[in-house]
């Protein structure tokens, strides 16, 4: 009779702070709950108190699973790297892909069907516009970079990532973000700032996550074994730091109470609006275009089997960027009561950023030379490099209309939605989906993806989407501008409002449509990784690389 | 006669200018100075060697 071993292991102090941090927050969080009278505020602080027990039970049931706890950095003397989150970062992604490109589906038709809107408050289009923003940028392409961040940031430092907890508590804080924002704007709760609607309590716990977020990647560079911090991690911290900086600097606002949702921003006039831009761009900036840049560098050499074409470019590119990036803000606010000379800084600043912009195309496009064969057998890699012609179209397109002459004409129509897109849809998009791609079976160790036919169907058909979106966007952009402009001989507007409207309204189908071969593609994409991951051929345990991508070999 | 809000406009517009354009000569220097040459091939494979 031996004696008897508990099954509960002792808590780490990671753990234990877990533990208390979640637990004590239950008892504030219900007195909330029943002290106030907004029911949106309620529901929230109501699955806040659900994620806090969630987290409380997460965390003890570890306790009782076996193994070394922390995990061992190295076994035999390999990195023994933390992909768990990466996968459900990955998983996620896919899931609020979906779900955004839906929404946007659903207001495309909605622009084109008003009828659509059903006279319902919670669907109509001024709820569900920003619900499909945040969940595309934030949701969908949030999600892809913390998971391709914390990947790649382990396999070229060859080091675990740092923290036991932490990374989780970044992965699922973050998701617990996107679901507090999202069903927020459904129930009316939106400060009305584009692309920082989440109000308050949503922005403080959101910083939280990111300073948790920022020591967990600064503290995995810290513990690398490679001497040199290999450029995608530049980018990536780019990224981080600067996000850090404009979700505080664009959301200092006072609550009215801890018992409402509500609250006042502390910049006011014209003071607002140049913060509002200076964060809406460098959103743009530093979220869709320097996080996107740092897999782009990673995932098209791996997936190329090339390395990067200039490396010496790649630094060059990288500080003229981030520099450059964080004035053309004011190019949203040309013609308004901003200073002249802020607006034409933005607008110069602008133009000057499309030399780092094609640097960082041209360095991506010719890490193929050697391996542009692969083109031909590998639309993963196709993809991606379709994903760099769309980023050098749209960053020229960018400083063309930032220009005040073009953005006269451009600005407040759906030109502006055109660019957007080509740039959200065509690099974004893309560049995510082939890291996607590539990363599903290196995550789930399998050989290949399911089907690389898949792929090619996903690709063309998202392809031809996107064309279709663009195009009617420029057409009917162009066409609302030239209408709005419009006068007759005596002087007066030549097209009332609702007539411009109504001019739309075929490009606006026409886009719908853009939208739903978007759409047939992700799905597409959703049943070819579901499919890898169930069925796929598991890679041999003697391979001597067991988590290098295997290419089909061009002929 | 100059007041400060132009003072500082002034300042901040002249003084940005040289304060970016060193920063970028700083930046080029780096990545071209010949030593570091060796340095920056090996980091252009770093994603090819991660095992």
């Amino acid at each position: 009779m031996g004696a008897i071993v508990s099954p509960v292991r002792r808590a780490t102090m990671g753990e234990f702070a877990g533990m208390v941090l979640a637990g004590g927050a239950v008892l504030p969080l219900v007195l909330i709950a029943a002290l106030t009278e907004d029911s949106g505020y309620a529901f929230h602080v109501t699955l806040a108190i659900a994620a806090a027990l969630g987290s409380l039970i997460l965390i003890a049931n570890r306790l009782f699973q076996p193994g070394q706890v922390p995990a061992p950095q190295e076994i035999d003397g390999r990195p023994n790297y933390n992909m768990e989150p990466v996968k459900f970062a990955t998983i996620a992604a896919m899931f609020w892909g979906i779900a955004g490109f839906s929404v946007g589906l659903i207001i495309a038709l909605q622009l084109a069907f008003p009828v659509l809107n059903f006279d319902l408050p919670w669907i109509n289009f001024g709820r569900l516009r920003p619900l499909h923003t945040s969940a595309v940028i934030f949701a969908f392409g949030g999600n892809v970079l913390l998971g391709t961040s914390f990947y790649v940031v382990q396999r070229t430092c060859r080091a675990r990532l740092a923290g036991d907890i932490a990374p989780w508590f970044v992965i699922l804080g973050y998701n617990f973000f996107i679901v507090i924002a999202g069903t927020g704007y459904l129930l009316g709760i939106s400060q009305g700032k584009e692309y920082a609607e989440p109000e308050w309590y949503a922005d403080l716990w959101l910083t939280i996550v990111w300073v948790v977020y920022l020591l967990v990647f600064l503290l995995t560079l810290a513990k690398r074994k490679e001497p040199h911090i290999y450029v995608a991690n530049w980018f990536y911290l780019a990224f981080i730091l600067t996000i850090a900086v404009l979700h505080i600097g664009n959301n200092l606002a006072l609550p009215v109470s801890v018992l409402s949702p509500k609250s006042y921003i502390l910049w006011s006039g014209v003071q607002d609006a140049m913060f509002q831009w200076w964060y809406g761009h460098n959103a743009v900036g530093f979220f869709l275009t320097a996080g996107f840049l740092a897999i782009m560098y990673y995932f098209v050499p791996k997936r190329a089997g090339r390395p990067v074409y200039s490396y010496r470019l790649s630094i060059i590119h990288f500080w003229a960027l981030i520099f450059l990036y964080i004035w053309a803000g004011p190019h949203h606010l040309h013609y308004t009561a901003l200073p002249d000379w802020a607006q034409t800084l933005g607008m110069t600043f602008s133009i000057m950023l499309w030399m780092p912009s094609w640097g960082g195309m041209i360095n991506g496009l010719m890490t193929l030379s050697g391996a542009w064969d692969k083109l031909r057998t590998d639309p993963v890699l196709r993809m991606m490099v379709v994903s760099l012609a769309f980023y050098g179209m749209s960053t020229f397109e960018g400083p063309l209309m930032s220009i005040k002459a073009v953005n006269s004409l451009s600005h407040y129509t759906d030109w502006t939605i055109g660019h957007v897109h080509s740039g959200a849809l065509g690099w974004v998009a893309y560049i995510s989906f082939g890291a996607i791609y590539c990363l599903v079976p290196w995550l789930w160790n399998r050989k290949e993806l399911y089907s690389l036919k898949l792929v090619s169907w996903h690709f063309w058909i998202s392809t031809l989407g996107i064309v279709f979106y663009i195009s009617a966007m420029w057409v009917s952009g162009i066409l609302q501008g030239l209408m709005w402009r419009a006068y007759t001989p005596l002087g007066f507007l030549e097209y009332s409002f609702i007539e411009t409207v109504a001019a739309m309204h075929p490009f606006y189908a026409i886009r719908a449509l853009g939208g739903a071969l978007f759409l047939t593609g992700a799905l597409i994409m959703v049943f070819n990784l579901w499919m890898t991951v169930r069925s796929g051929t598991p890679e041999s345990a003697q391979d001597s690389a067991p988590l290098q991508p295997s290419l089909v070999p061009a002929e | 006669m100059d007041t400060t809000y132009q003072w500082l406009a002034r300042f901040a517009q002249s003084a940005g200018l040289l304060y970016f354009v060193g920063i970028f000569l700083c930046v080029c220097l780096y990545a071209f100075w010949p030593s570091n040459k060796a340095r920056f091939e090996e980091a252009a494979r770093t994603p090819l060697q991660d095992d």
